[in-house]
């Protein structure tokens, strides 16, 4: 036994690359289209061609009878299957059954209506084409507001002013505020539908294993624990029989935070038909039935004194639901009341939300969930504000900041802010940028009639998702971890990464706690039948909470070590350093894997301890996280074409301390490129009859490598109080603050032609139009 | 109406009968590579591309009978026989040019081919390289990091 102690480096804090990695760059991950199980099928979905349609009658036979096919099934015949959840609630909540495959009526364009199974999937496919459905059209209504229009059609009969629910919060004396404001500004703002897009659509195998009652689903999912409890209700199976496998996920962003009629679908065949059976989503199928992100058309109003001090916010949000609610639909225009006063400090807001059916598919949690939208209402009426008392945009946002002083910050909307330093934040990103010699640069370019402009955006977000009694079905994390016999250790965490890279910062963390190689760690997630219960990944919380009950859990285990350690070193005391338990007195030292294998050997145990090296820790957290940050870009629009050129993007980035900064600017980067597509490019477009007509690639525009600008991406740093490891979350911080910098910069430039606010996406036909119009 | 074809796939020759209708990528994935991924059906976001012939394809808009005779290289093929990966694969992993994974194996696919195009690209040719490529995670900065470290390197 050695007797000094060395320092091991520590891993947290690196740039590690990913463990995840060798599968995926050598092609060899598993993803759900890549399980083949012997006697599988193939399933293909009939959807409905119509925005809104009663179905007359549906004639199975000539798909039946194509050889190949082995089953067919339409609506009446899952009846016995429950239906599609939300498992969110608002007083007053209406609620459309939402079968799994269309009954007597369909209510958007891809709506399920039959399935067809086959020996492959070609067949399948052709026998799709072969089932003849016969529809009556009805009227559509698409957009939201024609939607609460008087007389417009009833998405559902039920409910003829087609409001699911109506929502409202007040904090503070918002009246008294308006009325003794100097400044009263209103604007119409559009948040618009975007579609999710992750690389990999859904998917699904399930196979059903009689004489076991067990049910297996592969599916594409962010959340397999809660697909699982949700699944088996559904098809009536026992719980404890089922699993469900999250193989490798191609991304999510929000939108496999879901549970969908097709997981359900897939299970009830297996079990109908006795065989395995597989369903990919095409990428046509997932423009159309995989839920939308945003749809809001917001009224806002905001109050303010002449020297620029914010006094009070009001908020009309009008929700497109779509036809049905998925799992959270209608909790995630909630987040963006909650997240409406931004970071100012101001106290006063009142919000109205009217959720709105549609004869369109459901939104739900698209990346940032709400969140994006909230900031983006405020980071516009302050530089609206700003240009109206013609002030400075970063005097006017330094100005009304939560000053650091001021945490733990109760918010006028309940929250409480974590901590923070505002003020440093975007003074970093003005330094950075060198935001005084850019206005004199902007002056000349103006001089010379250049479009130049300066868009500035200040961002909080609520992440770690959090607190159980504030998040449905509970928002706590589970961790194991097993140190097996030979020193090395397994990890199963109950969240699901699925690109986001925690393999390897849960391994960081492991590493550095038991002091054990990088390479002695694998993180297994997403089985139901290996991991225990977890939630699974969605709202920026798998390291501040997955990763905060692994910490917990290594805890105990050093704890459990420390008293074999003793029994081995045969002393009352030791230390836990560097993979060692060391006799403080003798400095006689044990390792890990000696320590391991005498627990599991258990020849001499230690006074009230039993064998083995395992620990399960499920962390409650007390709280959300705050990240915050500043993000400047500089652009400059082409007259001739209405082209915007982004010269220059700055984000800075506070989101507490960083565990791995290489994958922390790989979700920067990639948030803000989807910011940047819902600012310029992406609009999921529906027409009065309900056809989705940006449905392809070819017409949905998505940021592509040569769009995308060059981000300069750097950080302050206030640690989250709320976790051990003092994190705030990361996964949605770039496309929550790019997007309100991108048209600030965009109004900015075009601010000279007496624009004060043009909506998303900015497109150069709508850019070209407002310059051409202007006679500039 | 079967058809007899005969492709090299990663250095092997095999014949097979197949459905004219067929596509390459299914071929290519029901031989069991399934490193070669459908992103879009449309030859749109490019994850399914792979060498044909020593062009970079996207395997989802090509029949199988039109690969008849053809070299083909996927993903699979791109490590050594010591199972050395490849230099491009190298630098996505050094740079972190994934995060999914799934658009990956195309995007190295296609990245290989901007390379041996054009052993110092800059980075605006770079991205050029990359337009016909989706990726949803990364952002393309790391990708271009990637391409970059791996054309210094020379991949």
């Amino acid at each position: 036994m050695a007797t000094t102690v060395t320092k091991i480096d520590k891993l947290v804090g690196k740039r590690v690359r990913r463990k995840e990695d060798p599968r995926l760059i050598t092609g060899t991950a598993t993803y759900v289209d890549d399980i083949v199980i012997p006697a599988m099928n193939h399933a293909a979905v009939v959807r409905s061609p119509h925005g809104a349609a009663k179905i007359k009658s549906i004639d199975i036979s000539k798909a039946a009878e194509l050889p190949g096919v082995v089953a067919v099934f339409v609506g009446a015949d899952v009846l016995g299957v429950g239906t599609v959840p939300c498992g969110a609630d608002l007083p007053g909540l209406r609620r459309p059954v939402h079968h799994i495959l269309a009954q007597d009526r369909v209510y958007f364009v891809g709506h399920p209506v039959a399935v067809v199974v086959a020996s492959n999937r070609y067949i399948a496919a052709d026998g799709a084409d072969l089932v003849e459905v016969e529809y009556e059209p009805l009227q559509a209504v698409t957009d939201v507001e024609k939607a609460l229009a008087d007389g417009a059609p009833a998405v559902h009969p039920e409910w003829p002013d087609n409001k699911a629910f109506t929502f409202s919060q007040t904090g503070g004396e918002p009246d008294k505020a308006f009325a003794e404001a100097d400044v009263v500004l209103k604007q119409r703002i559009i948040s618009q539908r975007l579609v999710p897009n992750p690389m990999e659509t859904r998917g699904v195998v399930a196979e059903w294993r009689q004489a076991e009652r067990a049910l297996t689903i592969y599916t594409s999912t962010q959340v397999p624990h809660l697909a699982r409890t949700i699944l088996a209700g559904m098809l009536g199976l026992e719980e404890h029989r089922m699993r469900v496998v999250a193989p490798e996920v191609g991304g999510g962003f929000g939108c496999k935070l879901n549970i969908y009629a097709e997981e359900a679908l897939m299970g009830f065949i297996a079990m109908r038909t006795g065989r395995p059976v597989k369903w990919i989503e095409s990428r046509r199928e997932n423009f159309l039935t995989t839920i939308h992100g945003r749809g809001h058309v917001d009224y806002y109003e905001i109050a303010a004194k002449r020297d620029g001090t914010i006094l009070g916010l009001r908020l009309k949000i009008i929700q497109d639901i779509g036809a049905y609610h998925q799992l959270l639909t209608p909790a995630i225009p909630t987040l963006s009341v909650l997240m409406m006063p931004g970071l100012y400090n101001f106290r006063n807001i009142q919000a109205d939300i009217v959720g709105t059916f549609t004869n369109c598919v459901p939104t739900d949690a698209y990346r940032g969930a709400g969140r994006p939208e909230a900031t983006y209402g405020i980071e516009r009426m302050v530089d609206i504000l700003a240009a109206e008392l013609k002030m400075d945009p970063a005097e006017i946002r330094l100005k009304n900041f939560v000053s650091k002083d001021q945490f733990p910050f109760p918010t006028a909307t309940g929250l409480n802010y974590d901590s923070g330093d505002y003020h440093a934040t975007l003074n970093k990103a003005l330094t950075e940028i060198g935001y005084s010699d850019l206005r004199e640069k902007q002056a000349e370019a103006r001089a010379q009639g250049k479009l130049m402009g300066i868009g500035i955006s200040t961002y909080g977000e609520i992440c770690a998702f959090g607190p159980s009694p504030a998040t449905p079905a509970g928002g706590w994390e589970s961790a194991t971890v097993k140190v097996e016999p030979s020193g090395k250790v397994t990890v199963l965490t109950g969240s699901s990464p699925h690109g986001q890279g925690e393999e390897t910062t849960y391994a960081q963390i492991a590493a550095d706690e038991l002091g054990v190689p990088l390479d002695d760690i694998v993180v297994l997630h997403g089985d139901t039948s290996i991991v225990q219960y977890g939630i699974g990944t969605f709202g920026s919380r798998n390291t501040a909470v997955g990763g905060s009950a692994l910490y917990y859990a290594l805890q105990d285990i050093k704890e459990k070590m420390k008293k074999f350690g003793a029994t081995l070193l045969d002393c009352d005391e030791v230390e836990f350093e560097n993979g060692k338990c060391r006799d403080t007195k003798s400095g006689k030292e044990v390792s890990v894997g000696e320590i391991a294998g005498a627990s599991y050997r258990a020849m001499k145990l230690p006074p009230g301890t039993d064998p083995g090296l395992v620990a399960t820790k499920f962390w409650e957290p007390p709280n959300f996280t705050y990240p915050f940050g500043a993000h400047i870009i500089v652009s400059e629009i082409d007259r001739e074409t209405g082209h915007i050129n982004i010269l220059r993007y700055v984000a800075v980035d506070d989101i507490g301390n960083i565990l791995n900064p290489l994958l922390v600017d790989g979700q920067l980067h990639g948030g803000a490129a989807q910011g940047l597509g819902q600012a310029l490019w992406e609009q999921a477009v529906y027409d009065d009859n309900g056809q989705l007509v940006t449905g392809e690639f070819m017409d949905y525009a998505m940021p592509r490598a040569r769009s995308m600008p060059w981000i300069e991406s750097s950080h302050t740093c206030t640690p989250s109080p709320v976790n051990p490891l003092g994190v705030k979350g990361v996964g949605e911080a770039g496309t929550i603050g790019s997007t309100p910098a991108m048209v600030n910069s965009v109004i900015d430039a075009l601010s000279p032609l007496g624009v004060r606010h043009v909506d998303m996406p900015l497109t150069p036909e709508k850019i070209w139009k407002i310059v051409a119009e202007a006679g500039a | 109406m079967n058809r007899t074809i005969t492709v090299t796939v990663n250095g092997k020759t095999s014949t097979h009968e197949v459905e004219p209708r067929l596509l390459l990528v299914h071929f290519l994935r029901d031989s069991g590579l399934t490193g070669t991924h459908v992103g879009c059906e449309t030859s749109l976001c490019g994850a399914c591309t792979v060498e044909v012939n020593g062009k970079a394809v996207k395997s989802c808009t090509m029949f199988v009978v039109q690969a008849d005779g053809a070299d083909i290289l996927t993903v699979e093929g791109l490590c050594g026989s010591d199972g050395k990966l490849h230099p491009m694969q190298e630098a996505f992993w050094n740079e972190h040019g994934l995060q999914c994974g799934f658009c990956t194996p195309g995007m190295i696919m296609v990245s290989k081919q901007i390379v041996e195009r054009n052993p110092n690209p800059t980075d605006e040719e770079i991205r050029e390289g990359l337009d016909g490529n989706l990726c949803r995670c990364t952002g393309y900065q790391h990708i271009v990091n990637a391409v970059r470290t791996a054309a210094k390197a020379g991949a």
